[in-house]
């Protein structure tokens, strides 16, 4: 059982998160992590002001169950399931984010610069989290989806629609990735 | 009874994000860089087997848990949101490496600056409800 502590392969990884969307399928729901943003929105009240929050958001409880579900899971990963959690990456990939001033690629499971817990106190690093929050978080409910929504449910599900925010998601993804990240970081 | 249901779910979704790394930076990074299959094969693998899975439901159909007819929404095709909205998305994916799933993901394991994230995503998708009016769709 050591290799439930290790990271585990795409082929592990991905299997499981179609059985995700088949246990949520067999229960009458859809496998969408985005919906819960809309939901967080409207329970505050955001339907008052604004038409796209004024439905019955209760009817979503489930899919916030789901992603607390999410947060134990993560909980539980990190803290019982992993030995080590650096992420083993190309070469490649950590030489250039070296250069990126991002040292801990290949040693860690987040960069630090980023996600630890200095960064509370670095306005780079709290902007960069902002921005990026908002441009997937906007981006994700003007798509009508995410990676979860579009790229398994919906492409699995065949649908046209889907396939185009993926295609989105790939354009925006490059051109930040290739063009705008070295700059941002 | 349900209740526990969704949240054995998502803690079996939880699990999975965070051990196959899908919830890192560094693999969103190298995914986008074409540098390893890692990403390609979560998602390729999830999206084979969800195709048979889904197909299977529509066409023998298959009942849920509770005996009932399993229905299947179509997404609703507005193909130019679609697309600036997969754009927007795309770039905020790639800036902080995380997608709505994986912000709950990495608040359970710890990475608290996260927080950060979550808020803004929210106010992201408020924001896009106040302006979805205005943006072409």
């Amino acid at each position: 059982m050591n290799w439930i502590y290790d990271p585990w392969s795409w082929y592990i990884g991905g299997p499981l998160i179609a059985l995700v969307m088949l246990l949520l399928l067999l229960s009458e729901k859809k496998f969408g992590m985005s919906s819960n943003l809309r939901t967080i929105c409207a329970a505050f009240g955001a339907g008052k002001s604004t038409p796209f929050f004024d439905y019955d958001w209760r009817s979503q409880r489930w899919n916030i169950i789901v992603i607390l579900g999410a947060f134990v899971g993560g909980l539980i990963g990190a803290k019982f399931l992993s030995t080590q959690t650096a992420v083993d990456l190309h070469p490649d990939v950590i030489l250039q984010l070296q250069e990126l001033n991002i040292v801990d690629a290949g040693q860690a499971y987040m960069p630090e610069r980023l996600f630890g817990s200095a960064s509370w106190t670095d306005w780079k690093s709290l902007s960069i989290l902002a921005v990026g929050g908002f441009l997937v978080g906007f981006g994700a409910r003007y798509a009508g989806g995410c990676t979860s929504g579009h790229a398994i449910s919906g492409l699995s599900n065949l649908q046209l629609p889907s396939l185009i925010a993926v295609i989105g998601f790939f354009i925006g993804g490059i051109i930040m990735n290739h063009f705008l990240i070295g700059y941002i970081l | 009874m349900r209740t526990i249901r969704y949240f054995i779910i998502g803690i079996l979704f939880g699990i999975t994000l965070f051990k196959s790394e899908a919830a890192s930076w560094f693999r969103i990074y190298e995914m986008f860089q074409f540098k390893s299959f890692h990403m390609y094969g979560i998602i390729g693998s999830a999206l084979v087997l969800g195709v048979v899975i889904t197909q299977s439901i529509k066409r023998f159909g298959i009942k849920s848990f509770y005996g009932q007819p399993i229905v299947i929404a179509d997404k609703e095709k507005m193909l130019k949101s679609n697309l600036y909205g997969g754009i927007v998305f795309g770039l905020g994916w790639a800036l902080v490496g995380a997608c709505p799933g994986p912000i709950f993901v990495l608040l359970g394991a710890g990475y608290l600056p996260v927080l950060v994230l979550f808020f803004f995503a929210t106010l992201g998708t408020f924001l896009y409800g106040k302006l979805k009016k205005r943006l072409p769709h």
